[in-house]
C-alpha cells in the first residue's frame, strides 16, 4: 500500500473523483440536449474526452446537426494526438499497452503524468488518472444521465453554469504568460464575431482554423532568427 | 439507428483514432517547434472558444444572462487556487443564486 499510495496516485486520484463527478453534468447535459441514454452512455465509454463531448451536445443543444457536432467534437479532440506524442515521449510504452493507453489519453492523465519528476511516478501518474478518471466519469455519466431526465431544464440547476466553470477552469491554467492570454482573448472575439454570422458549431471550427494559420505563421520566424543565421555564419567561415 | 447515433458513433472512432495517432508520430517530428507550438496555441484558443460559446451564446445569439456570474465566480475561484471541483461548483452556485434572486435571466 505504501507503493501505492504515491504523491503521484494520490494527485491521480483526487483529479479522478473531481473529474468524475461533472461526468453527472455531463449525462444530465447531454439528455437536456436531446440525446438519448445509449448515445450518451456511449459518448463517454467510447469518445471519452470531456471537451469534445460537450462539443458535441453542445451543437446539438444549440441546434445544430450531426455533422457539424461530429466536426467540432473532432477537432477539439486533436490536441489528444499531441497529449499522445508526449505520452510516447516519456513513457516510452510497449506496443501492447498502446491500444488502452491511447483511450485514456485525455488532459488530465497527461498533466497528472508531465507534472512527475520520476519516470516510474509519471507512469503511475497517467494509469491512475487515465483509470481513474475512466471509471467515475463513465459511472457519473450514468447517474446524471438517468437523473437528467427528470432534472429537466439544466438551468434550473446551475448546470451551464457549471459548464462555463469547467471550460474556464481548464483554460486558466494556461494563462501562464501574455502570449497565451492574448490568443485567448482573440480567440474569443473571433467566436463571438463569428457566432451571429455562422451555423452552431462552425464558431469552434473557424477559430481553431485562425489559431492554427497564426501559429504556423509565427513559428517560422524562430528557426530563421536562431538555427539558420547561425548556420550560415558557420559556413561563412570555412574556407 | 437513428442517424444522430450514426454521427456518435463517427465522431467516437474518430475521438479513438486520433488519440492513437499520437503513439504512431516518429518521435523525430515529436520534436519540432511548428508541432508544438501549433498544439499549445490550438488548446488556448479551442478552450477560450468554448468558454465564450458556452457563456455567451444561445443558439446564433449573443446573450448576458447568469451564465456570466458563473464566469466571474469561476475565475475568483481560480485566482484563490481552489480545487477544479470547487470551481466549477462555484459556477454553478453563481447561476442558481443570480436566479433565485431575480438579478439574472
Amino acid at each position: 500500500m505504501t507503493k501505492f499510495l504515491t504523491p503521484a496516485t494520490k494527485m491521480g486520484l483526487s483529479i479522478s473523483i473531481a473529474t468524475g463527478l461533472y461526468g453527472i453534468s455531463f449525462g444530465a447535459l447531454s439528455i437536456a440536449a436531446g440525446l438519448n441514454l445509449w448515445q450518451t452512455v456511449a459518448l463517454s465509454a467510447l469518445m471519452f474526452t470531456g471537451g469534445s463531448q460537450f462539443a458535441f451536445i453542445g451543437v446539438i443543444s444549440g441546434g445544430g446537426a450531426g455533422p457539424a457536432a461530429f466536426s467540432a467534437a473532432s477537432l477539439l479532440g486533436v490536441r489528444n494526438a499531441v497529449y499522445g506524442m508526449q505520452i510516447k515521449q516519456t513513457l516510452r510504452p510497449r506496443g501492447v499497452e498502446v491500444p488502452w493507453m491511447a483511450q485514456v489519453t485525455i488532459d488530465e492523465s497527461t498533466a497528472v503524468s508531465l507534472g512527475q519528476v520520476q519516470s516510474s511516478e509519471k507512469r503511475r501518474g497517467f494509469i491512475t488518472t487515465g483509470l481513474g478518471v475512466y471509471i467515475l466519469w463513465n459511472l457519473f455519466t450514468l447517474v446524471g444521465a438517468l437523473l437528467g431526465e427528470r432534472m429537466g431544464d439544466p438551468a434550473v440547476w446551475g448546470l451551464d453554469g457549471a459548464a462555463v466553470a469547467a471550460f474556464i477552469g481548464l483554460l486558466w491554467p494556461r494563462l501562464t504568460s501574455v502570449q497565451p492570454a492574448m490568443i485567448a482573448v482573440a480567440a474569443a472575439i473571433v467566436t463571438a464575431l463569428a457566432v451571429p454570422l455562422t451555423a452552431a458549431g462552425l464558431p469552434i471550427l473557424i477559430t481553431a482554423l485562425c489559431a492554427a494559420l497564426y501559429a504556423v505563421m509565427t513559428v517560422r520566424k524562430k528557426p530563421r532568427a536562431t538555427e539558420h543565421s547561425k548556420l550560415e555564419r558557420v559556413n561563412e567561415d570555412r574556407p | 439507428m437513428s442517424e444522430l447515433s450514426w454521427w456518435v458513433l463517427a465522431a467516437c472512432l474518430t475521438a479513438y483514432v486520433i488519440k492513437l495517432c499520437g503513439y504512431f508520430v516518429p518521435r523525430k517530428v515529436l520534436d519540432s517547434p511548428l508541432m508544438t507550438h501549433v498544439a499549445s496555441t490550438l488548446t488556448v484558443a479551442l478552450l477560450a472558444s468554448l468558454v465564450t460559446v458556452n457563456a455567451f451564446t444561445s443558439g446564433q445569439e449573443l446573450v448576458l444572462d447568469a451564465r456570466i456570474g458563473a464566469l466571474a465566480a469561476a475565475i475568483i475561484a481560480l485566482i484563490f487556487k481552489a480545487p477544479y471541483l470547487v470551481v466549477v461548483l462555484a459556477g454553478a452556485l453563481a447561476a442558481v443564486l443570480l436566479r433565485a434572486t431575480g438579478l439574472a435571466a
